[in-house]
């Protein structure tokens, strides 16, 4: 804890939403929502459904483009994804958000037993995912990839910026089936666009080659995956990198074809606890078939609550900032 | 049905046969208790003639086309009410008599718990006690938003009363205007650890519902003539408000030693006491054509 003693510094701030965009970069506004809206135009059974959480899911743009298909549900998270189950088995499609935290942990057994079991069309559109906020415990979504992935026939998709959110929108409506997709709201960046990249559902992608390391990464791990291979570049390390967007089911043959690749290490990068995420999803699979690299290992955020505090700190103390990832990785060759 | 006045040619008729769906209801619920000789058949026999009043006379849907459209849904959020359902929906002509041997069993449509995913017309997965009214909101609001006029009963029972998520779409429900929607409670009084009000006090019920936005009615949900009253009444009113029903009901019903037998989540009935229910069940059978 941060004992102030000098009341004229300025401390960083934890703010709620707090952008995961660096200095200087390219951003586009609302990707999720202008998506949502584009695609809705020509598919009157899509419906917006909200606990309280319209505004800062960017579900809001909808609400204004058709406020007759938009329903507030108020701050209540288990009517929400019951609902929205209801809302399903007449036929709509519902996209519901709230916070990843609130829609996830506190709704669980309401996605489990209302969507999942019965294979219903509703798709779970959660913001703040893994560690995107300073708030705390209470707003830090560190293991919902984990609980999504645990539940059967869940398709589970961390994009990385908003060209993959933008493109990830009519992919996971037209897709049969529950979807939960994580969100990044606001200001979002734009990365992908540079590296000849298209979102494609369950398709693992290859961003850049490199012999030396490869780092199999998810959300907007990958955006910094990206600056560390550049950054790690200039030292001679040649570092590949595959964006695994979708999280289940996963592309098991491009990331087998890429880990069987000989003598890199790799490195699964992930914003989300260590347990239960991409960087397990993988090591079972690599287990399960025989396929051993030269070195594996974990780059998440650790098995623990994390604090609260202002964002850039967060991020390198526990080991997901740009900098703190390069070192990472070269401690690792 | 009012009964401080003569009551129709038509009303006693309609009476008569719903008391008579009621007793088969029992009939068909105790067979299948016997199958696997356990079961909720106190809640089956306490819920009867609700059930029998909901399928008999209020509902509309078609026995050969569960997926009807137009059909009003029947939500059964107390899944463990299985037993209660199949048997009126074997009366309803929606599953055949004879799959009643299966109730239970491996590879049956009928498992003990009811879900969707089993049983044709079983529009949910009950069970995870609370989710009923939460699907029944969104269920209204969907088909409300599509121009369909069917309405939504959510079937529930006392104890799930003690569940948050029941009064958040209790006031999302009156919030959004409802008046499609349809919500039935059985209080039976008894719930896993004991008497539902020793477990979590809900009194005064009525007024709880009210203050919550919903045209409410408590009556005795083993008086047939009051049930089919309440359905109509909640099926007609004009408010723009959903609608609630609460039955006081007596678990047991219909079996006399039942009734009285020491009061239990589960019923206790010993192997020779099926066939003796059903005895009493068939001496007290309802008078007139069947």
């Amino acid at each position: 804890m941060t004992v102030v003693t000098d009341k004229k510094t300025r401390l960083t701030t934890s703010a709620m939403i707090a952008s995961i965009a660096s200095e200087g970069q390219r951003v586009q506004a609302a990707p999720f929502g202008k998506a949502l809206v584009e695609y809705a135009a020509n598919h009157p059974e899509v419906v917006g459904m909200t606990a309280d959480l319209g505004k800062y899911t960017d579900l809001h743009l909808f609400a204004q483009a058709y406020p007759d298909r938009f329903f507030q549900m108020g701050m209540a998270e288990q009517l929400l994804m019951g609902a929205a189950g209801g809302m399903a088995k007449t036929g709509l499609v519902p996209f519901a958000t709230t916070y990843a935290v609130f829609g996830t942990r506190r709704a669980y057994d309401f996605i489990h037993q209302v969507i999942a079991e019965e294979n219903l069309n509703v798709k779970i559109c959660c913001a703040l995912p893994g560690l995107t906020t300073g708030y705390g415990p209470s707003h830090q979504a560190t293991e919902d990839l984990a609980m999504m992935r645990a539940i059967p026939g869940m398709t589970v998709v961390d994009p990385c910026d908003a060209l993959d959110i933008e493109q990830a929108v009519p992919q996971i409506a037209a897709h049969k089936g529950p979807v939960y997709m994580r969100l990044l709201r606001g200001n979002v960046p734009l990365v992908l666009d540079e590296y000849n990249y298209k979102f494609e559902l369950g398709k693992a992608k290859m961003l850049r080659d490199g012999n030396e390391v490869l780092v199999i990464s998810s959300g907007f791990m990958t955006m910094r995956t990206l600056e560390v291979a550049k950054e790690l570049e200039r030292d001679h390390i040649n570092v590949a990198v595959l964006h695994c967007p979708t999280i289940k089911p996963l592309d098991e043959a491009t990331i087998l074809a890429e880990v069987r690749k000989p003598g890199r290490l790799v490195v699964v990068a992930e914003n989300h606890s260590v347990i239960g995420g991409l960087g397990e999803a993988v090591a079972s699979l690599l287990l399960r078939e025989g396929v051993a690299p030269k070195k594996y290992r974990m780059l998440g955020l650790p098995d623990a609550f994390l604090d609260a505090g202002a964002l850039p700190t967060l991020h390198d103390r526990y080991g997901i900032s740009t900098e703190k990832m390069a070192a990472s990785i070269r401690s690792w060759m | 049905m009012n009964l401080n006045k003569t009551s129709s040619p038509a009303e006693t008729k309609n009476l008569l046969e719903v008391s008579h769906c009621a007793w088969r209801i029992r009939r068909y619920a105790l067979r299948m208790g016997e199958v696997q000789g356990q079961g909720y058949v106190g809640q089956a026999l306490g819920y009867a003639d609700v059930l029998a009043v909901a399928y008999g006379h209020a509902m509309n849907f078609r026995p050969h086309e569960p997926e009807w459209p137009g059909r009003d849904r029947f939500l059964l959020s107390h899944g463990h009410y299985a037993i209660a359902a199949y048997a009126a929906m074997i009366e309803a002509g929606i599953i055949p008599e004879s799959e009643l041997e299966t109730y239970g069993s491996d590879d049956s449509r009928l498992p003990m718990s009811g879900m969707a995913t089993y049983t044709p017309a079983m529009e949910i997965s009950g069970g995870s006690l609370g989710q009923g009214l939460p699907i029944a909101v969104g269920m209204a609001l969907g088909l409300r938003h599509q121009g369909n006029s069917a309405f939504v009963y959510n079937s529930m029972s006392d104890g799930e009363l003690d569940e948050g998520s029941t009064w958040e779409a209790a006031m999302s429900a009156a919030h959004h205007g409802l008046d499609n929607l349809i919500c039935l409670v059985d209080i039976n009084n008894q719930q896993a650890d004991g008497p539902s009000t020793k477990i979590m006090g809900f009194e005064p019920l009525a007024e709880k519902w009210a203050s919550f936005g919903w045209h409410v009615q408590r009556i005795d949900g083993n008086h047939i003539p009051s049930v089919l009253n309440a359905f109509d009444s909640a099926r007609s009113l004009k408010d723009a408000k959903p609608r609630v029903i609460l039955f006081d009901t007596l678990m047991g019903k219909g079996v006399p030693f039942l009734e009285a037998r020491e009061k239990n989540h589960f019923i206790r009935v010993d192997p020779p006491e099926w066939k003796q229910a059903l005895d009493v069940l068939d001496s007290n059978r309802p008078e007139g054509k069947k």
